[in-house]
């Protein structure tokens, strides 16, 4: 695309309360669809809480909480991301082609996030319907109460991965440091091969096959509060 | 000795194994699983019916009764939002679920708030378009589970509130249980029918004052700095919680304290973590002082609110305004005595019934039952709530106007005196007929 064609907003010279601002001003059917921010600095809160099928790119670091909320947009992070980027996302899509920091993702009720390089602890905790997938590794911790949704990690994870899980499902190609309550390794079926195979395509894998990742989830043996269970808690 | 006509001792209860006692230790060892219940604190604590008003006498002239004006009127939110709430009275509803409620308990609460000027508050599980459509002024809480939480209700609400502890279980987080999660319940929180849901002590995704500075940032972002952020905590250690409160950029502060109510959770956590809302007040008026910020953030007090008395006595201690919530479940019908034989067939009593997580509550109020939840009428239930501020209000005007003042954030804490050393001691003022404050000057 030429550069022409982007929206600049460069945050040397202009707010991010103006950048915001002006994301926030379009409308559901505006021609002005591509947003390239310069010099980000590692500011927080760039491009959250937008509502419209725009593609922003974020030319550098992003601090916490980059692209909150989003609901449409496709924002990309040429760089690394702080914590909880893409944080209780709706819809669209949070590229992050560095490493991100912790609970990226969390609480997100849909789109997909994709993390090129590794994420910290808590990815994709108490997530709710969010594809996450993470190209390196996740911390300790993540997944943490997952509700529903996929997490995709092609390297390892950290201990107690999805520790409280609910329904969200969960995919490591690598190895698992430990297991959380509740959460045990479960069979890799044909739907769930076929869920990771669209997962992957459109992360931009398409040389990684699903059969390479093992699937866990929730053993819902603390669904409902019993005594015998309580050292699980 | 005549040992057939020995009198006998009477039998005498244990005062530390009292008949409660006793039943809850049974209970623990028939079931293995601690008492969940809903409701406040059931002890005696150190409370606002442990202070006294002066009235005006020569020293202090009094206002004419139901003549000469007190307003009551109260802004909130006026550091940095751009559209800062203004309430026709200080006495607001507190945070309380869908889910927890009724849709027509929700309702009820809407319109009785409405009509009396006031806000009401979502609660963990989201916003409903009846309680958006009923209520004039909404604030949003934002929860460490975020169930229900998106960002279409949050630019529809007119505050934000950081919930980060209550004062039933400041630390704590929740457990809703599987009765009450209904098929719209579990939509509404992405949860499976049926589960018990487990709510997070923590947000997730911070960690500590920086991080909540920064994460209110990124609410304000998102809805362009429009909407107050008010921070909720419960009561612990007030004078620090508010002070970093502050820091963190609230533009108001809500400080629960341990009579508040819950919709369920442990009993020994209801009875036992947090102080009286009567001690924590003055600690965090203090931190506002001393910050320069007070009356630039306000601070809503809650936890254990009924009538205008304790009203006048949070606004004289230096609250901006109060919050209610079980007060206000009582006056939409909760524990009525006309269903005292249904309260008794659950094994309770009309005034002690607080098993609010099974949601079998014959009110229809903290019930997911269909059957149940229609017995209650919203637009009288909201009727009585609406009567009930009004009361709280009028009671609170008329201890002001005694006291000489023309608005109720004039009341003062020389307006008062404690009748108990220990009530002097947490509230900051004079033990009635003497000059003495007990341990003045330390947190």
């Amino acid at each position: 695309m030429a550069p022409s064609d982007y929206n600049v907003v460069d945050l040397a010279t202009s707010t991010k309360r103006e950048l915001n601002q002006q994301l926030h001003a379009l409308a559901a059917n505006t021609n002005e669809t591509l947003w390239r921010v310069e010099n980000p600095q590692g500011q927080h809160a760039l491009a959250v809480g937008l509502d419209s099928p725009v593609t922003v790119e974020i030319a550098g670091h992003a601090g916490y909480y980059c692209a909150g909320m989003n609901k449409q947009a496709t924002i990309v992070v040429e760089g690394n991301a702080g914590v909880g980027v893409a944080e209780n996302m709706m819809s669209g899509k949070v590229h992050v082609k560095g490493d991100a920091s912790q609970s990226a993702g969390a609480t997100a009720h849909g789109g997909l996030l994709v993390i090129d390089g590794d994420a910290s602890a808590r990815c994709g905790i108490s997530m709710k319907g969010i594809d996450i997938v993470v190209k390196g590794s996740i911390g300790p911790m993540s997944a943490f109460m997952g509700q529903s949704g996929n997490l995709v990690v092609l390297g390892d994870a950290g201990d107690a991965l999805g520790d409280s899980i609910y329904e969200a499902k969960l995919f490591v190609r690598g190895k698992v440091k430990s297991l959380g309550a509740d959460c045990i390794e479960k069979d890799l079926r044909d739907e769930h091969k076929a869920d990771l195979r669209r997962l992957l395509d459109e992360a931009g894998l398409p040389d990684v096959q699903p059969d390479e990742f093992k699937r866990y989830g929730s053993a819902r043996t603390l669904y409902n509060f019993h005594v015998d269970n309580a050292a699980a808690y | 000795m005549d040992l057939a006509n020995i009198p006998q001792t009477l039998p005498r209860q244990s005062a530390t194994f009292d008949p409660h006692t006793l039943s809850e230790i049974r209970r623990a060892a028939a079931t293995g699983i601690y008492d969940i219940r809903g409701a406040g604190t059931k002890r005696a604590l150190p409370h606002f019916d442990d202070l006294l008003f002066l009235g005006a006498s020569i020293s202090r002239y009094p206002l004419e009764g139901y003549r000469e004006k007190c307003a009551t009127d109260v802004w909130l939110g006026t550091r940095f939002a751009k559209k800062p709430i203004h309430l026709k009275i200080p006495v607001t509803i507190a945070g309380m679920s869908f889910g927890s409620l009724s849709a027509q308990a929700k309702e009820a609460l809407g319109r009785g708030a409405g009509a009396a000027g006031t806000s009401t508050t979502t609660g963990d599980g989201g916003m409903t378009p009846e309680e958006r459509g009923q209520s004039k002024t909404l604030v949003y809480q934002y929860l460490p589970s975020r169930y229900g939480m998106n960002p279409d209700d949050l630019r529809k609400a007119d505050a934000i509130e950081v919930v980060i502890g209550q004062g039933a279980k400041p630390g704590g987080g929740g457990m809703l249980l599987g009765q009450k999660i209904s098929d719209r319940v579990a939509a509404m929180r992405n949860l499976p029918k049926g589960i018990d849901q487990r709510s997070a002590c923590r947000h997730p995704d911070w960690t500590g004052p920086d991080d909540l500075e920064i994460k209110i940032e990124e609410l304000r972002e998102i809805t362009d700095w429009e909407k107050p952020i008010y921070v909720k905590v419960g009561a612990t250690r007030p004078y620090y919680d508010v002070a970093l409160a502050v820091k963190s950029g609230a533009d108001v502060v809500v400080l629960d304290g341990m009579q508040g109510g819950t919709a369920a959770t442990q009993d020994v956590f209801i009875e036992h973590v947090g102080i009286p809302i009567l001690s924590a007040i003055r600690p965090a008026v203090q931190a506002l002082q001393d910050l320069g910020m007070h009356r630039k953030v306000q601070l809503i007090v809650s936890g254990g609110i009924r009538n205008g008395a304790d009203v006048a006595k949070a606004l004289a201690l230096g609250a901006d305004a109060v919050a209610i919530g079980t007060a206000a479940l009582v006056a939409l019908g909760d524990n009525d005595p006309a269903l005292e034989a249904e309260y008794q067939k659950l094994g309770s009593t009309a005034g002690a019934y607080d098993d609010w997580q099974e949601g079998r509550d014959p009110a229809g109020i903290t019930t997911q039952d269909p059957e149940l939840a229609a017995r209650l009428d919203p637009v009288a239930a909201g009727r009585r709530l609406a009567n009930y501020l009004a009361v709280l209000t009028l009671e609170a005007q008329t201890i002001a106007r005694a006291c000489g003042k023309s608005h109720l954030h004039n009341l003062e804490p020389e307006d008062l005196v404690a009748l108990t050393i220990e009530a002097a001691a947490m509230a900051r003022v004079p033990l009635a007929g003497t000059g003495w404050i007990p341990g003045q000057g330390t947190f």
